[in-house]
């Protein structure tokens, strides 16, 4: 059991946080989900990328410095901890990027990898389906076979960042006569600027398109554009959701960050005794977040997977993210209810997390079943 | 950073584990909620045989210690199988004593401890501990009815903090804002809504051992050890739960199969593996808030996975007969032991941040 950072780490964090204090705009950005605001964070990825702090962990030939685990979980807490603008590129970075390592082709990495670094080019993702949700399974958009590729058709519903987004990925049917809903299914990216591509943007609840309807019409996709074989898009998409992208998808600096905003906000209104314990839940939420995160990589350094576990994960910070935005908004009293402030805009955004990335429902479902060794049951 | 327990230290659970398994520990534990001690102590003695209070005790008094990740590993083995006795209060007394400036006190009584011949209990009275009037005992003939908004509160205790097993322990401390003491002796035993633990009075006055004791640190090893055996209590309830829920078969289908039962499995589940690195992230700092901290969170843990495993018995878990009354009486209890959930978030919200706040 050890909690300290060597020599290297702690300079890597101080060269880190030093960077940031110079480069962070003094102003927030714009919110994301508006055509100003995604352009305005995409120039900021390009800012970050310009000197190799977008994607740390990646090998320095797309764009990262390969700094591991570790550097990344420390950058991650100086990233949020500088108050810098969100990510952007969040999906293509933590979705897209790690399928890529482990089963897409070098070509596909040398081409998609580096402009994904640089927020040149915005990935969204296309999973859910209007009749396809939390049995993603079920879903019926399809592949057809056609010379050098594939023609896309059909549907995808609840598209993070798709509005503004310049490429998506997700799966498709492939083969309908597949025994099994889980097999037949192929993993594709492609251009939502393709013909037959129409991309309606939805509102969230605040009004703002933070995700999109694309309706797929014949869109040509390449074989370049196949990750892994055809018919093995279940297994590819599902490999990944239980390693490191479970320990990826949210890192504890943005919660140790958000916990520290809280304190000084209930310090700021004269700490009341109301929020008292729920601030000190915040604090010790963080920390327990923060902790869990490190004994996950320890276990990951030692090459074991993590598994199921990421659903432990998955549960935790998206209830502890409302959790912590409920208060700060019970402490703002009437000005709570604004809908223009940075706390409402995270409050919104934290709403969607028990939903995205698959429900809690079936997080606790896995748990249960994958964890606890209860038996299959209705769901 | 490596935040993993290490081979050794999983096999020194593992070896506790197995020891307790092997020695009927529930039956030691009823006798000892009659007041029947020689299970118990035989108990204590194989405890301390594997080195568990040595941990806590120096070297230099013939110790091993400390070592707080160790004491952790060893409190959460005794939570899961519900060891009886003043396992947390001799660790406290251990800490207390070998802080003293003076080492005579610890010269004379921490070698005993550290072998099991001696057991300590402890009662502590806080600095701000308000004075609270005894109240006249529940059920007392000719009581007056109670004042439901009467101020002050009154205690049964009169405000007196409580030294579990004072019957048993050999070395009664009483450590109180004036010093700490070696009482004469106790008072009756009050029961305990855990009827393993004996709730005693200690007699005031006795051998002042030091006007300056350690305090903070040693309520720092209470805090944390009674986390530790309340994540040991709260996978205890969950282990046994699991294993009833898949055997219970209503409606033709076993009910762990319900998403209803498996939904609270599944938050017990989360809330004790994010105990869990609170714990053992509080043994390498043992700075009084994230001590704190872990002792909320993996009691607050302990007592919902009781109350789940409580409501997924049904009505069987709600008997004393039942072995698993054990574990949910002891997770009310742990709750309140040794600072309170307010005293607690109190605490970390005073310190104003906890380890690896990267402000600093």
């Amino acid at each position: 059991m050890d909690l300290t950072f060597s020599a290297e780490e702690e300079a890597f964090r101080a060269e880190a946080r030093a960077w940031l204090r110079a480069h962070v705009p003094a102003e927030p950005l714009p919110s994301l989900e508006t055509e100003e605001g995604f352009a305005a964070h995409q120039v900021w990825e390009a800012e970050l990328a310009a000197d190799r702090w977008s994607v740390v962990n990646w090998p320095a030939a797309y764009g990262g410095r390969g700094a591991g685990l570790v550097r990344w979980l420390l950058f991650e807490e100086e990233y949020y901890a500088a108050g810098a603008p969100g990510r952007v590129s969040q999906n293509g970075i933590s979705l897209l990027a790690p399928t890529l390592f482990d089963f897409g082709t070098e070509e596909q990495r040398a081409r998609v990898l580096p402009p994904m670094a640089s927020g040149e080019v915005v990935w969204a993702q296309a999973w859910s389906e209007p009749e396809a949700g939390s049995d993603l399974a079920s879903l019926t958009s399809k592949a057809v076979r056609t010379a050098g590729g594939w023609l896309l058709s059909g549907q995808k519903t609840w598209s993070s960042r798709a509005a503004f987004a310049d490429r998506a990925f997700g799966l498709f049917r492939s083969d309908p006569d597949a025994p099994r809903p889980h097999q037949g299914l192929t993993y594709l990216m492609f251009d939502l600027r393709a013909p037959g591509v129409t991309v309606r943007p939805i509102s969230r609840l605040d009004g703002r398109p933070a995700f999109a309807e694309l309706f797929l019409d014949e869109v040509f996709v390449p074989d370049e554009d196949v990750i892994g074989e055809p018919g093995q898009g279940w297994r590819i998409a599902m490999s990944t959701a239980g390693n490191e992208r479970g320990l990826m998808l949210r890192s504890p600096g943005r919660f140790l960050a958000s916990a520290d905003r809280l304190r000084r906000l209930w310090a700021d209104r004269g700490r009341p005794e109301h929020a008292r314990d729920r601030v000190a839940d915040a604090l010790i939420g963080a920390r327990a977040y923060q902790l869990f995160t490190f004994a996950a990589a320890s276990r990951f350094l030692e090459g074991e997977s993590i598994g199921p576990e990421s659903s432990l994960n998955k549960v935790f910070w998206s209830e502890y993210d409302i959790a912590l935005h409920e208060t700060a908004l019970d402490l703002l009293e009437a000005d709570g209810e604004l809908a223009d402030t940075d706390w409402s805009e995270r409050y919104v955004f934290s709403l969607a997390g028990p939903i995205y990335a698959g429900t809690n429902e079936i997080q606790r479902d896995i748990i249960a079943e994958r964890l606890l060794g209860l038996p299959k049951g209705r769901r | 950073m490596r935040f993993l327990l290490d081979a050794e230290q999983r096999a020194f659970a593992a070896s506790l584990d197995a020891m307790l398994t092997a020695a009927d520990t529930p039956s030691a534990v009823r006798d000892w909620s009659r007041g029947e001690h020689a299970g118990g102590r035989a108990l204590w003695s194989r405890i301390a045989e594997a080195g568990v209070f040595a941990l806590a005790v120096p070297e230099v008094y013939e110790g091993l210690g400390p070592r707080p990740v160790e004491l952790a590993v060893a409190f959460v083995e005794l939570g899961r199988h519900a060891v009886p006795g003043p396992l947390v209060e001799t660790v406290t007394a251990a800490a207390l004593l070998a802080g003293l400036p003076d080492p005579g006190p610890a010269k004379r009584l921490l070698p005993a401890l550290a072998t099991g011949e001696a057991t300590a209990t402890l009662a502590w009275t806080a600095p701000d501990a308000p004075s609270t009037p005894a109240c006249t005992a529940v059920g007392a003939p000719h009581s007056p009815p109670p004042q439901p908004y009467a101020s002050p509160p009154c205690a049964p205790s009169g405000g007196q903090p409580y030294a579990l097993d004072g019957d048993v322990a050999t070395t009664r401390l009483a450590l109180t804002p004036e010093g700490l003491r070696l009482s004469p002796g106790h008072g009756p035993v009050r029961p305990s809504l855990d009827p393993a633990r004996r709730l005693t009075l200690l007699q005031p006055g006795g051998e002042l051992l030091s006007p300056d004791p350690p305090t903070a640190q040693a309520l720092a090893h209470a805090r944390l050890v009674t986390a530790a055996q309340a994540l040991g209590v709260g996978e205890a309830l969950l282990g046994k739960t699991v294993a009833h829920v898949r055997r219970r078969t209503q409606f033709g289908a076993p009910i762990g199969s319900f998403q209803a039962v498996k939904h609270r499995l599944a938050d017990a589940r989360i809330a004790l593996e994010f105990a869990r690195p609170l714990l053992f992230g509080a043994a390498l700092t043992m700075a009084p808030a994230d001590v704190a901290a872990a002792k909320v969170i993996a009691c607050e843990a302990a007592y919902a996975t009781a109350r789940t495993a409580l409501q997924l018995h049904g009505a069987i878990g709600y008997t004393a007969e039942y072995e698993l009354s054990l574990w949910l009486t002891k997770a009310r209890a742990l709750r309140t032991a040794w600072g309170s959930p307010q005293a607690c978030r109190a605490e970390v919200l005073d310190a104003g941040r906890l380890s690896g706040d990267r402000r600093w």
